[in-house]
């Protein structure tokens, strides 16, 4: 799960997801981004949000993008023949091409040990099911709701 | 290569040549990189007698070992030259995203040399490198500036600009990266602006590795345990910034009142604390690069006459247009702030030149003819014009743009100037915390908290309590202070984290990186080898153990309230003992067995 809300834009997750795939530290070959809204005061971290029904699979000419058991979207490297068609498929840009590692990327969720969430210092980044907070949100709005009609009632 | 990138730019502004210099190995292992580094290519190459703003004055830039990996908080950068402000060696650090850029790029750090013929800037693109035009930009603001050269370069680039202040020679301008972070102190960007360099644009895809990966990995992720486990570094920072200190430093009678006249209890400390700030105007709290801190403001006021967006403003701010100018309006100080970053301004000094300017307007030294207005303590719409004024040298901000001394100096009365070589000292009342008095005079750029901040030992008991009102012990831990701060500095590495990390954490993070053996010790000896570099330039510059002092308001008036109520600052005693403890002789020079023991021979 993303907090934007949370997030600091210190880009903390992107050193550490390009440690932990490349042995050294490189924002360009991490799996997750920041983008950051300075008129909006706010950073957004972003990676590959494992799709249901992923564009790039279906798009992928040799079927080198599988979706396993767990619901991770993966690459097999062997398959790929960097086409990057799933580059252009991904709705999200969630799908890289890595200058160091010269191959198409995109977060993996390290193998159920996501390294950007453990070291998010703001909490921006959890890796959790996604029910409870989904509950939280639809909360949030029945309370605007709330307030606006308790408004209009007054 | 570990840690370094390998690789020093050295751009020759009068030619217009780019050079790429393989990084010395030997210097960097002796000096390790950022502050130090820099220092030794200035005193190798820079004669410490030549005017500041002449060509003959070389602007560097340079990053640390660790800048850019995933050590704790690892966004710093310096800037290096002689400063205009104080004539000594100049300094100043900056977070943000711009120094970690530069290491992806492929360099540790740029040596600028000469003078532009006309405004440039340098456009770094991995191993593409060029100067460009900047006649376009001359003139405009640091966030016009910034989102121009985005415009037509890169994106996905980071900018180290100045603003108008550093084109107009104001004595006090920063350099800007990432619009909001400063390389404040000293005049770095009065430097820039003298060689006509209005900016450097980076973009690098390259990978920053270390000697030991795993190693490395396991010591940083003690260093951020620790970090986030800290009262201070875990919490305090990141809830309300710097300005956290308001209160705690007004309830010891040291924040620094009017001038620093009316001792160090201020009436609407409350007001302009960082409690306040969060309660009232915070939007949200913000890292630089891989820091888990986070001790940026993003601050918006929402309306009223000072209605405006930006960040900051940080403890020094708070401090030097509230306390200082004996402003209590919060909204002012955030929009004084917002026009420093803005323009290109150190807040610090812009601030405590407008309190001198305010105790002299009372004084009656400078008349309403002069100012063009009223200028007593208190008003808060004089902090937000006068630093537009100065940033742009306007009507009377053509005379602050000097700094307090100069100003004060011009009217016949230099003693109003709160300042130690003509840089403005920060917000630490050395009556009320004596050993910061000894900071202060022993600092390597003038008036400066960063340089030893006796602040932790005296003040917030980190890492244990001394008393603040006494004077003994002070000079041995300053020592001590000023070498690790010297390592944390050319390390690459922010500071702040100093609270929660001692010596061995950041010898461990230094081993790991650069694949060395060398002991805590051996480390700490790179931080006095720097600080005695330091020294000697300084000493060749023409200083002299009489520039070792205090404005005399320190030395001479008591507190007239709080808990140092009557003391003054008996620098005397700790400045002789401090040069025992330096190894140096009677006038402060560092001795030939000093010298020798730090092969600074």
């Amino acid at each position: 799960m993303l907090a934007p809300d949370k997030c600091i834009g210190c880009r903390t997750c992107e050193i550490v997801c390009s440690f932990n795939k490349t042995k050294a530290f490189n924002p360009k070959t991490a799996r997750v981004s920041v983008l950051m809204y300075d008129e909006a005061a706010l950073s957004v971290p972003i990676m590959c949000l494992q799709c249901d029904d992923p564009a790039c699979m279906k798009v992928c000419p040799t079927g080198a993008i599988t979706k396993g058991a767990d619901g991770t979207v993966t690459i097999e490297d062997k398959r790929c023949i960097g086409c990057k068609l799933c580059v252009s498929a991904c709705p999200l840009g969630n799908i890289t091409v890595s200058p160091v590692e010269n191959r198409v990327v995109k977060c993996d969720l390290c193998n159920g040990e996501p390294q950007c969430a453990q070291y998010c210092p703001a909490g921006a980044i959890e890796f959790k099911e996604a029910a409870p907070s989904t509950i939280k949100r639809k909360q949030d709005i029945a309370e605007r709701f709330k307030e606006l009609f308790g408004e209009v009632g007054e | 290569m570990f840690g370094w990138a390998g690789t020093i730019l050295r751009v020759n502004l009068s030619e217009g040549s780019i050079k790429k210099e393989a990084l010395d190995l030997n210097d960097a292992k002796l000096y390790l990189g950022g502050r130090g580094l820099a220092t030794k290519i200035m005193m190798d190459e820079v004669d410490p007698q030549v005017d500041p703003l002449s060509p003959e004055n070389k602007l560097i830039f340079m990053t640390g070992p660790l800048t850019g990996t995933m050590a704790a908080s690892p966004g710093r950068y310096m800037v290096i030259a002689k400063a205009p402000l104080t004539g000594t060696i100049g300094c100043a650090n900056s977070g943000g995203h711009f120094g970690p850029e530069l290491k992806f790029a492929g360099y540790d750090g740029i040596i600028f040399e000469g003078k532009a013929e006309k405004p440039v800037y340098l456009w770094i693109n991995d191993d593409e490198v060029e100067l460009r035009p900047a006649e376009h930009l001359w003139g405009k603001n640091v966030f016009e500036t910034t989102d121009q050269l985005l415009a037509e370069t890169a994106e996905d680039a980071r900018v180290a600009c100045i603003g108008p202040a550093g084109e107009k020679g104001v004595l006090f301008a920063t350099v800007m990266n990432d619009k909001n972070r400063a390389a404040g102190r000293t005049g770095m960007g009065t430097v820039m602006g003298s060689k006509n360099l209005k900016a450097i644009v980076v973009r690098g895809t390259k990978s920053v590795a270390v000697a030991e990966p795993e190693k490395f990995k396991e010591v940083c992720t003690d260093a951020r345990r620790k970090l986030k486990e800290h009262p201070v570094t875990g919490e305090g920072l990141r809830a309300y910034g710097t300005g956290v200190l308001v209160n705690i430093l007004n309830q010891m009678g040291a924040l620094p009142t009017r001038n620093w006249r009316d001792g160090g209890v201020f009436e609407h400390a409350e007001d302009i604390s960082g409690e306040t700030l969060a309660e009232k105007y915070l939007v949200r709290s913000k890292g630089c690069f891989g820091c888990s801190i986070g001790c940026g403001r993003l601050t918006r006021i929402p309306e009223g006459k000072f209605k405006s967006f930006g960040e900051g403003p940080e403890y020094e701010a708070e401090w030097s247009y509230g306390a200082a100018c004996g402003v209590g309006d919060l909204a002012a100080i955030c929009k004084a702030n917002f026009l420093c970053n803005e323009l290109g301004l150190d807040p610090i000094t812009m601030g405590a030149t407008i309190a001198c300017a305010m105790e002299m307007y009372e004084k009656g030294i400078l008349t309403r003819e002069e100012v063009g207005r009223e200028l007593k303590f208190g008003d808060a719409e004089a902090i937000v014009e006068l630093t537009r004024m100065t940033g742009l040298r306007e009507g009377f901000g053509d005379q602050l743009a000097l700094g307090s001394y100069r100003l004060a100096e011009k009217y016949g009365h230099p003693e109003l100037s709160m300042s130690v070589k003509k840089q403005e000292m920060p917000a630490y009342d050395a009556r009320g915390v004596q050993g910061m008095g000894l900071s202060y005079a022993t600092s390597n750029r003038g008036g400066c908290h960063v340089r030893g901040y006796m602040t932790s030992v005296e003040v917030l008991g980190i890492p244990e309590k001394l008393d603040p009102l006494v004077t003994e012990e002070k000079a041995g831990w300053l020592k001590i202070f000023q070498d690790l701060t010297a390592v944390f500095d050319s390390a690459g590495i922010c500071l702040f984290t100093s609270f929660a990390l001692g010596l061995p954490e950041l010898a461990d993070m230094l081993r790991a990186a650069l694949g060395w053996t060398e002991s805590n010790e051996e480390i700490l000896k790179i931080g006095e080898r720097i600080w005695n570099l330091e020294r000697l330039f300084n000493l060749r510059a023409g200083f002299t153990k009489a520039d070792d002092t205090l404005p005399p308001r320190l030395l001479k008036e008591p507190l007239p309230s709080g808990p140092a109520k009557g003391k003054v600052n008996q620098l005397e005693v700790m400045l002789k003992e401090y040069y025992q403890v330096r190894g140096w002789n009677e006038e402060g020079v560092p001795t030939e067995e000093k010298m020798a023991e730090l092969s600074l021979r």
